[in-house]
């Protein structure tokens, strides 16, 4: 397609522009273009003959065509100035919209889409425009928690990047065009009962649209329906259907589990669920006396993932030897199966998860990932139904997807369809498969064989551009439709804001196959549930929009058995020999980017990701086994081949990967995502094929010889026997409930110049609980959004100054092939002797009445100094102009609430202080104390695990007073005198007593205290190694180790 | 004046004066620099290095303003850069001109009397380069005077408790009585260079200048009393400022800075590397000026044995800093000074030791310090030894502090070094300058060193 003013093009046709603008004069003519450029016929004739310019602006500009756009702007301008302006009337409500109150937010309840299913939100709304997710309390699949994910998609509503034209062969057209277009063709196409029609969606979650799609098969009875999803669940399917015979769902009860055995799943982090899941895993994870039940999770995995980081016992193992441990495992606990080969070295795991497995019948619970084979899910369905877990942690269910049947066309279908001449007409409705459709396809060259195609995408992107109609995609907070969540819940997608740049929807885009133009979403959907709806209709209707969820239509749980053949077909599969010694490549979808979708969302972009704290690249993870063998160097390029197809990839050495395994993240390299995520990263759908979608062998690895750098926001990985995080087993927390009571000989805690503060109202304080928290980043991410914190860019992160407010600290501890991983929220301590208050020169940063340590940014002159004063390293600098005072559209998100920082000043967390001062003035008004639970920080309402406790601790009935009479409880660094009033309970995990590790550190430590140690800190040694042992790695021995530490990015530590 | 003669009456006083001086030798030989003699062409080439590097400053300080502090290398973890080391090491520098003119006086060292003119205008110079340093490393320079208590519209005072306010105080005070005394000194000698002056525009001037002054008694008993004030008040300000300088660190909790040998490791420091500054200016200004008879090599001892002696009190300050990180048992300290020893920045640590540990015992030898050549080397060596710990203090402590998680390397962009370059630019156009239009030697003073001064004085 070509970008640029066409030369070739018909001249402007001044004279019938005259002409109709002739019709009107002096002050009426600025009404009146408006209301020509209203008029459709206008808009056609307008689009016609700019095309190209109009388009234009819509992706980055050349040199020359920005000129030229300039040009053409300095002309129509001087045509402006020669007009007075126009006389315009602004008007105060006459009547105030019922409910709008200027300065309060409003919530809608709706949904976030995303691949198998929906997360439900309550999305906030100021005057109007949407500015922050928040989770749907009374929804079974949020309980008012949320993801990363969820938290960064308002942005994506606002993205400048958005399409905002309709393209035929790209040049612009109205929707009556299109559907004018479609109409016509619609005739020609019932001729033949429409059998060269195509539909390409993802699985689709949504009852209406579904019913919408199966009416256009209707009318068009020869059409074909595909699915494609790049991160899909077709596994998940088949293992249902080899296991069962027919397509079932399973879904999770983790609050019953006792034992979790996840081989390659990532239910906390990945899929639907996951906030669900991890709310249910947490309360598992936090301890409290005694009596607590923790549960135990054993995870294999060939990839770190934050499930993975989570597990009391993680087994790095190569994707492709799954199988054979879930085997294993089935023998263990007494279903028939081949014995496999080769995991001798895996027993005592095999053994402990089995044994576990069996002591805890019907609260066990075997899962298996996206990732695996069918044939692991019939296994892990094989040995919960053994174990009798089936129908107490694992519940089936119909299939939570709309119209789902047995057998269904995919895109493998599609392309030879296409090649073969036989596809007309295809409608893309969502996705991006030019970009993401597996390699072997050849999907490019198969589409310029189809006459007609269309993409209906947020984005101009890679399909866009080879389709013949691009339509634009209304974000999901701009739409009227439905959609489920994990458990099959439906909620009604309610728009809080006219769609910005008129997209549409998928449904609107079908609606014409139908021939249902005349409706919009908004009747089509109630339409749909009226009709499955008996009784009191409009009631149901607004109870379901305002709740957000439709009671009742949660997927019923079956009561099923495993297909009679099932055992036996799974005893004759063969054991597996797969040998050991090749590179195999694993794909993920990216924690940030996903499968691509997300690549232009510049918060997810510089959200550093689980383990790697990686942001803005997706490099090829390797072990660090596997560097040393092949002397690899994070960000140094390789060169990765899979058969005939090979790219170029920088390597990041990860401790925890399975050895002779290389993962690639998919959702990089995008060529047309938009400013944002255009050349970020690489493209790893290049060597994915249909065949082997997840993980392929026999690949080839070779060093390119350059380097690149690689942005992580944490460039340490030990904790230098320092005490900052805390952990015990739970058989030592249960012996030694006060394990984290470290005593300071010798330091007096109280000692001060100043003399104590005084807080006689509230006295704000947190508690994060590292036992719950599972290091999802949502917290991060919610504080984003809420605190107008602005992105820095990859070369700022190289430099070191992101900005999040709240950081999630990585340790790692143990073994390098697989170390223990520790998560640590770190935000604002809010000291009662804070070292920033003392030394800032021109008191920006003060105390508060309420034991805040506020930041007066407009006083701040950005000496630093209290930065460098920070034992916390919570304080962040606006080094630059970071934050984002042009584009219009993003301004439109931020929080009105909170200041939008300049360049030059420190900010950091405020405990959300602008939550705390809207229920203050609410409780004022009411002449009421604030209630505990009212004031909810933006990291704590997003927290999935609830890890995060906030409130009054002047008050003792409060949860947060209570939670800092836990024995787990103690403060960072509380040795300083500092008094943070942001604590920490100590971490527990709960590993069998037949793996408990050997603990390498005992003698690491007595090393450390040669210097003189001794007196410091780790008065808990007593309590047994568990406590003695959280230090990773010492003193001067580990200084060394730390500099050959591969995964040092070697461009932010010069050493 | 009969306390001076008294302190010239001692069993033995090697000469500070080339033999053969009279008043009138002096007073030519001095003041034709001035105002007779040309510019000798080593001259012109300093000014004009002086005078490109200062226009480097003028660019990265508008760059600065420009696009913010993010030009810099400073991150996250190391908030204070090369502006607050170079801040601290011209502050240090200044110190040596204090030192000379003031406590010298009062100790009667009358060998100061041709080195303190100089000295007192590098220590102004050395004054004026540190000063753009605090306020151009503020994010907003802008507002940098809100560091000043001034009664303004927002009632705000500045916040005392914080070691950058007494900074503010510290320093001006500092510059304002340095400037003063410098002055004051300067007037007999401007008035000199009035009455020799024979163009117009010099007498008016240096006329302006001189204040009047005539040398009658009356002014010379004022003149006098006013400078033993202003020595005496300039005296405890050595002490002070580069107290409370080390008090920015010492204050502070991180490992590193948070030590009370500070204030008087620091003002050691400074007098070193203030004296190593004065010799480095010395030895080449002698030279092309052919002032050997008036800094002699007995003024190059003297400069020496101080710079061995603060220097030696500089390296206990180290051994100080290891012994504590060892013996406080603090696992903090002891990973800061093992870090210094053997992390990342372990080469700039050791060149430290190697500029202001090693190499200065070679003053021991009164061979060396009768070299002038070997001298200046050693000198280089403490300039850069001294910007070195800075360097050290400043960004090991802060890039591997508390939290592990936060730890990054600070490395320095090319604006830093413009910058840094730029005030040295600062600081050779000034002296340069200094050296063309005044009397780089107090000319009065040196007057009373000459056998005719004794003579007169004994009858």
């Amino acid at each position: 397609m070509k970008i640029g003013i066409d030369p070739e093009a018909p001249p402007f046709d001044l004279a019938a522009v005259r002409e109709r603008l002739s019709r009107s004069t002096g002050r009426t003519y600025w009404r009146s273009l408006e209301e020509v450029a209203e008029t459709p016929e206008f808009q056609a004739f307008l689009n016609a003959e700019f095309p190209t310019s109009a388009q234009s602006l819509t992706s980055s500009l050349d040199r020359r065509q920005f000129l030229k756009l300039m040009g053409a702007s300095l002309a129509l301008a001087g045509v402006g100035a020669c007009t007075k302006q126009p006389l315009e009337k602004i008007l105060p409500y006459v009547k105030q919209p019922e409910e709008l109150v200027p300065g309060k937010p409003l919530f809608f309840a709706t949904a976030f889409p995303l691949s198998g299913g929906a997360l439900p939100v309550l999305a906030e709304s100021h005057m109007g425009r949407p500015t922050k997710i928040e989770g749907n309390p009374e929804h079974p699949a949020s309980l008012g928690r949320t993801s990363a994910l969820m938290q960064a998609s308002v942005l994506d509503l606002y993205d400048p990047d958005r399409s905002q034209v309709l393209l035929r062969a790209g040049e612009i057209r109205t929707w009556d065009d299109l559907v004018s277009e479609v109409t016509a063709e619609l005739g020609k196409w019932k001729g033949t009962q429409g059998r060269g029609v195509r539909i390409l969606t993802a699985p689709t979650f949504s009852p209406t649209l579904a019913a919408s799609v199966q009416a256009a098969l209707t009318a068009l009875p020869q059409a074909r329906w595909h699915r494609w999803e790049p991160v899909g669940r077709e596994n998940t399917r088949e293992g249902a259907r080899l296991g069962f015979g027919r397509v079932i769902d399973a879904r999770y009860d983790f609050a019953k589990a006792d034992i979790i055995v996840s081989l390659e799943s990532d239910f906390l982090f990945d899929g639907p669920g996951q906030v669900r899941y991890a709310r249910d895993f947490g309360s598992r994870r936090k301890v409290s006396g005694k009596s607590s039940r923790m549960n135990r999770l054993y995870v294999a995995e060939s990839v770190p993932t934050v499930t993975g980081g989570n597990a009391d016992h993680r087994l790095p193992l190569r994707s492709s030897r799954i199988a054979a441990l879930a085997r294993a495992l089935a023998i263990e606990v007494g279903v028939a199966v081949a014995k496999p080969k080769g995991l001798e070295a895996h027993e005592a795991w095999i053994k402990a998860a089995g044994q576990d497995l069996i002591a805890h019948r019907g609260a066990g619970l075997v899962l298996a990932g996206p990732s695996q084979p069918p044939e692991v899910h019939a296994l892990c369905h094989a040995i919960n139904e053994k174990l009798g877990n089936a129908g107490r942690t694992v519940l089936y269910t119909e299939p939570v997807e709309d119209a789902a049947p047995e057998a269904r066309d995919g895109i493998a279908e599609l392309v030879a369809d296409m090649n073969a001449g036989r596809v007309e007409a295809l409608f893309i409705l969502g996705g991006n498969p030019v970009y993401d459709a597996p390699a072997d396809l050849g999907f490019v060259a198969a589409l310029g064989k189809v006459p007609f195609s269309l993409h209906l995408s947020s984005h101009q992107d890679e399909t866009s551009i080879l389709s013949l109609w691009h339509v634009p995609a209304a974000h999901y907070l701009e739409s009227w439709g439905d959609v489920r969540a994990y458990d099959g819940t439906v909620t009604i997608l309610q728009p809080l804001i006219e769609p910005l740049y008129h997209g549409k929807t998928a449904l609107e885009v079908v609606s014409i196959l139908s021939g249902d133009t005349a409706r919009t979403d908004y009747d089509r959907v109630r339409d749909h549930w009226k009709q499955l709806t008996s009784g009191d209709f409009e009631a149901a209707w607004r109870r379901a929009v305002h709740d957000g969820f439709v009671s009742g239509s949660q997927r019923p749980a079956l009561t099923i058995a495993m297909r009679g053949d099932a055992t036996t077909h799974l005893a004759s599969l063969p054991g597996g020999t797969q040998s050991d010694d090749d590179i195999e490549i694993v794909f993920r979808a990216d924690a940030s980017a996903y499968d691509g979708r997300f690549a232009n969302n510049a918060w997810l972009q510089e959200l550093p990701k689980p383990w790697t704290r990686l942001t803005w690249d997706n490099p090829a993870l390797i072990s660090p086994a596997m560097a040393e063998k092949l002397k690899i160097a994070s960000g140094d390029m390789l060169e990765i081949t899979l058969g005939d197809r090979a790219i170029q990839i920088p390597a990041w050495i990860q401790p925890g990967m399975a050895e002779q395994t290389i993962a690639l993240h998919l959702g990089y390299g995008r060529e047309r995502a938009g400013q944002v995520g255009n050349a970020v990263g690489f493209n790893a759908y290049a060597l994915r094929t249909s065949k082997a979608p997840w993980f392929a062998g026999r690949a080839g690895v070779r060093k390119a010889g350059s380097t690149y750098p690689l942005a992580t926001t944490q460039t340490h990985h030990s904790l230098e026997g320092r005490d900052l995080f805390r952990n015990a087993s739970f058989a030592t927390y249960q012996e030694h409930p006060a394990f984290a009571q470290h005593k300071h000989h010798g330091i007096d805690e109280n000692a001060s110049f100043y003399p104590d503060w005084k807080y006689e109202g509230n006295a704000w304080g947190m508690t994060i609980d590292l036992a719950a928290c599972i290091g999802c980043n949502a917290c991060v991410m919610a504080c984003q959004s809420e605190n107008n914190i602005p992105v820095v860019g990859k070369e700022q992160v190289l430099n070191g100054r992101e900005m999040h407010w709240i950081r999630v600290d990585r340790y790692f501890e143990g073994d390098l092939d697989n170390p223990d991983l520790y998560n640590q929220p770190v935000p604002c301590m809010h000291c009662e002797k804070a070292p920033c208050e003392v030394v800032c020169p021109v008191n920006a940063t003060v105390h508060s009445s309420e034991g805040l340590n506020d930041m007066v940014y407009n006083r701040c002159v950005g000496t630093r100094y209290c930065a460098n004063n920070c034992p916390y390293k919570v304080r962040r600098f606006n080094f630059h102009l970071f934050q984002d005072w042009v584009t219009e559209s993003t301004k439109l998100q931020r929080n009105p609430d909170v200041s939008v920082r300049s360049r030059g000043v420190m900010e950091k967390c405020t405990y959300c202080v602008q939550r705390i001062n809207q229920a203050r003035i609410q409780a004022r008004k009411e002449d009421r104390p604030v209630r505990d639970g009212e004031v909810v920080t933006a990291c704590q309402g997003a927290c999935p695990t609830d890890a995060i406790v906030f409130g009054n601790i002047n008050d003792p009935d409060s949860a947060v007073a209570k939670s800092k009479l836990d024995s787990r409880n103690y403060a960072l660094l509380s040795e300083l005198g500092t008094k943070p009033r942001t604590t920490y309970l100590a971490s527990v995990n709960n590993p069998h007593p037949s793996l408990a590790r050997p603990d390498p550190h005992a003698a690491g430590h007595d090393q450390y205290d040669a210097p003189g140690a001794h007196q410091d800190t780790h008065g808990g040694r007593e309590h047994g190694r568990e406590t003695d042992g959280q230090g990773g790695s010492h003193g001067a021995g580990e200084d060394e180790g730390v500099k050959g530490d591969p995964a040092h990015s070697p461009e932010r530590g010069t050493h | 004046m009969g306390a001076p003669v008294q302190a010239r009456h001692r069993p033995y006083k090697p000469p500070v004066l080339g033999a053969g001086h009279t008043f009138e030798t002096v007073t030519d030989k001095i003041s034709a620099v001035v105002l007779t003699r040309k510019a000798p062409r080593g001259w012109w080439v300093g000014f004009l290095i002086g005078f490109l590097l200062l226009n480097v400053l003028i660019v990265s300080l508008g760059n600065l303003v420009i696009q913010g502090t993010g030009i810099w290398g400073v991150n996250n973890p190391v908030g204070w850069g090369f502006d607050i080391i170079n801040f601290v090491w011209w502050i240090g520098i200044g110190h040596a001109g204090t030192l000379i003119s003031a406590i010298l006086l009062l100790l009667r060292q009358d060998w100061r009397t041709s080195i303190n003119r100089f000295a007192e205008a590098m220590t102004l110079m050395a004054v004026a380069c540190a000063g753009i340093y605090p306020i151009f490393h503020t994010g907003r320079p802008w507002l940098a005077y809100w560091l000043f208590p001034y009664p303004n519209t927002m009632a705000m005072w500045p916040n005392f408790r914080s070691p950058l306010i007494w900074d503010v105080f510290a320093v001006s005070t500092y510059a304002t009585v340095s400037a003063l005394f410098w002055y004051v000194g300067l007037i007999p000698d401007l008035a000199t260079l009035r009455d020799r002056s024979r163009n117009i525009v010099g007498q008016k001037i240096y006329g302006a200048l001189a204040m009047g002054w005539r040398g009658s008694v009356r002014h010379w008993h004022r003149y006098e009393t006013a400078y033993l004030l202003l020595a005496a008040l300039s005296t405890p300000l050595v002490i002070s400022v580069h107290s409370v300088v080390s008090f920015d660190f010492a204050v502070g909790v991180i490992p590193g800075w948070h030590a009370t040998i500070f204030p008087p490791y620091f003002v050691a420091g400074a007098i070193y590397a203030g004296f190593a500054m004065v010799l480095t200016i010395a030895i080449p200004l002698r030279k092309v000026y052919k002032l050997e008879d008036f800094i002699t090599k007995q003024h190059l001892d003297y400069m020496a044995r101080v710079m061995l002696a603060t220097g030696l009190f500089v390296c206990y300050g180290y051994l100080t800093e290891a012994f504590v990180g060892w013996y406080s048992a603090n696992q903090y300290e002891g990973y800061m000074i093992l870090n210094r020893f053997v992390g990342p920045y372990a080469l700039i640590y050791w060149s430290l030791i190697l500029c202001n540990g090693v190499v200065i015992q070679a003053l021991w030898f009164e061979r060396i310090r009768a070299s002038s050549l070997w001298l200046f080397v050693i000198c280089m060596f403490v300039n850069v030894g001294m910007w070195l710990e800075r360097f050290i203090i400043i960004v090991t402590s802060l890039h591997r502090d508390f939290m592990p998680s936060a730890w990054f390397m600070y490395t320095p962009t090319r604006w830093d070094f413009g910058v840094f370059i730029g005030t040295i630019g600062l600081f050779v156009t000034l002296l340069f300058l200094f050296i063309r239009f005044l009397p780089m030697i107090s000319i009065f003073e040196m007057r009373t060193l000459v056998p005719e001064a004794e003579i007169r004085e004994e009858d």
